[in-house]
């Protein structure tokens, strides 16, 4: 186990390094530096003396060691428009994108287990049909268009939801405000996160599905309902628990994809996350904060996928040792 | 000659109809009117020059005085435009039309892109093994780690900022087949790979290697053709998957430009107008791409319900 852990760490620290390297080059080609600070009316010799100053004229293995170590200290880089420290900027939006990601979690969780349990039970039923051919729709209807739907339905239409930003947010601490504690800041994440999570939910339902039908063929279960146990008991203790492991498994790769969907849903809902924030960035050609964005979305994506496969590896003992051999 | 191509063409054709695939396909309604409406859409995209009424990237026929234009079933609607107009004047149905074939040429492109590379790397890793192969793998494993949306859109909008969006328009259908077509090969090299590892144990591979023939050799004619099943079961996915991303970048202005747009970018442009009354212009465009992915996944569906042996049994 330990050599695993200590394998997949390795792997992280690599796959940081590549995205490191790829943000540096970006760094370095994308827009020129001295132009943001200085202008266009600086002789030639002063922006020359500046560049030496600014170790822009260094080779490019010591430009980017330098990147590497500000980047560990935290430092990556000052946002041309905000004229803060790029990793702040992004901090500050961190929260509402998490709080989406969140409550789009809740979402899933909360209707794919009862509706993938009730479909890989009864298969036949009307309802169950009726499940599966709607997951099918959703899985076909790309994230914004849903979003588009829902703002044009309930909030243009109904008016039951207002359409856009955060609305009363409560402050936690630090930069956390929270959409949780206030009925304005619910009223205004329901639509957000139904979009986000329109996307996932048939995926799960489907897999939640799958997964539970192949259980349900197996000798331990067939035992449990000669044994007489109440068949409540049999699909939702035995059989669950036996499903879940996959399903873990497949969520938590789904929620790194999720921050990409949440630039989807933002964009349309205008709320004020970093995905949202990240298209301005692009559109204001702020390489700073374009690389910052980068490297924190790349940190989320390998954290989350190294906590899940360590997971993944020391619940399920065969899959560990197959990588361990490979 | 003539006569005897005609006869094996039927039989071909025959052949399919009367196999299994075919007798399954007859029985299951879904899959043949999912199949006859993909093939209207797809008629529709390649002959869009000669069915749509107007050409939407000729800019002397666009007036923008004629522009949010309603449906012609709507009060106030001018009679020549079938789908109303865009903000823009031009003719939502031919602009439609046009959207459609760039989407499914994105579509299409980027998966034979994916299907090429990740075959390739399939066969090499699953064929040569060793090394080379958990090397393969281990990148499969990273690659797919990061969602491809999220590399497309990081992609992309770096590209966009570096060469000015003017040259970045020029380009963008490149640059999205690109992408698109990069970022998800490990879905087929894993799947290929599955599949030369079960089948390289078998006699044929062996006789065939017995016989003289070269490692490109037996895996091109010989596995290759062995391992399609799957292939197909992931390329109609992957098409669906496609032409999702293309809409996706393309809504988030990091894809087909409005003055050439797809039908992501058409919902893009009609988004701005959705509030002050012009639902048109987002929803007809969104329906017909709704309709195209639906149909897609459906046929997807049930060709893996046909081909997967795992469900026979079951």
């Amino acid at each position: 186990m330990l050599a695993y852990l200590v394998k997949r760490v390795f792997q992280a620290i690599g796959v940081m390094l590549v995205i490191s390297l790829i943000g540096f080059a970006i760094q370095d080609n994308l827009g020129d530096p001295l132009r943001e600070l200085v202008g266009q009316s600086v002789t030639e010799e002063v922006r020359e003396e500046l560049r030496d100053q600014l170790g822009l004229n260094d080779s490019f293995v010591k430009q980017y060691s330098r990147f590497l170590g500000n980047a560990l200290q935290g430092d990556l880089g000052t946002s041309y428009f905000f004229k803060e420290p790029a990793l702040d900027v992004i901090l500050k939006k961190l929260p509402a994108t998490l709080e989406l990601v969140f409550g789009a979690t809740l979402i899933i969780v909360g209707l794919s287990v009862p509706l993938g349990v009730y479909t890989a039970i009864k298969p036949n039923t009307i309802l169950s049909r009726i499940i599966m051919g709607v997951s099918i729709v959703g899985i076909s209807i790309p994230v914004f268009l849903t979003a588009i739907l829902m703002i044009y339905v309930f909030a243009v239409g109904y008016g039951w939801f207002p359409s856009f930003g955060r609305g009363d947010v409560v402050h936690v601490f630090g930069y956390w405000d929270t959409n949780f504690a206030s009925v304005d800041g619910w009223m205004h994440i329901i639509l957000p996160s139904l979009a986000l999570a329109s996307i996932m939910l048939p995926l799960f339902i489907r897999l939640i599905r799958a997964e539970m039908m192949e259980v349900l063929q197996s000798e331990y279960v067939k035992y449990a309902k000669a044994k007489g146990i109440h068949p409540s008991r049999i699909y939702f203790v035995h059989a669950l628990k036996n499903t879940l492991l996959p399903v873990i498994t497949v969520g938590g790769v789904q929620i790194g994809t999720m921050v990409a969907y949440t630039i989807l849903t933002e964009t349309v809902f205008q709320w004020p996350g970093m995905g949202f924030m990240f298209l301005e960035a692009v559109n204001r050609v702020d390489t700073p904060l374009i690389v910052a964005y980068l490297i924190v979305v790349g940190f989320i994506f390998v954290v989350t996928n190294t906590i899940v496969d360590l997971i993944y590896g020391l619940v399920n003992p065969t899959v560990n040792l197959a990588r361990m051999g490979a | 000659m003539s006569n005897f191509s005609t006869n094996v063409e039927a039989s071909r054709f025959s052949r399919m109809w009367n196999s299994n695939m075919g007798y399954s396909f007859r029985r299951n309604p879904v899959a043949v009117v999912s199949l006859c409406i993909f093939a209207a859409i797809a008629l529709m995209a390649i002959f869009a020059p000669l069915i749509a009424p107007f050409d939407p990237y000729d800019l002397s026929q666009i007036d923008i005085m004629n522009s949010e234009y309603p449906p012609v079933w709507i009060d106030g609607a001018d009679k020549q435009f079938l789908f109303g107009t865009d903000d823009q004047g031009r003719d939502l149905w031919s602009t439609i039309l046009y959207g459609t074939r760039l989407s499914l040429l994105i579509g299409l492109c980027a998966v034979t892109l994916q299907a090429f590379l990740g075959i390739s790397i399939g066969l090499i890793s699953g064929y040569v093994g060793g090394r080379l192969d958990s090397l393969l793998m281990r990148m499969a494993d990273i690659q797919l780690s990061f969602s491809t949306l999220m590399v497309a859109i990081i992609f992309l909008a770096v590209t966009q900022a570096m060469f000015g969006s003017e040259t970045f328009n020029q380009y963008a259908i490149y640059f999205l087949i690109a992408v698109i077509g990069v970022s998800e090969w490990p879905q087929y090299a894993r799947t290929v790979r599955a599949t030369v590892l079960a089948e390289k144990k078998k006699e044929y591979v062996d006789s065939a290697r017995v016989l003289g023939f070269g490692p490109m050799r037996i895996m091109v004619r010989h596995i290759l053709p062995n391992s399609l099943s799957p292939i197909f079961v992931i390329s109609t996915v992957q098409v669906a998957n496609a032409i999702i991303s293309e809409a996706s970048l393309s809504f988030l202005g990091l894809g087909m430009p409005p003055s050439q747009p797809s039908l992501g970018s058409l919902i893009s442009s009609g988004f701005d107008y959705i509030f002050s009354g012009s639902w048109w212009i987002t929803a007809i465009p969104g329906v017909i791409l709704v309709v195209l992915v639906l149909v897609i996944n459906l046929l997807g569906d049930w060709m893996r319900d046909v081909l997967n042996p795992k469900l026979y049994k079951g």
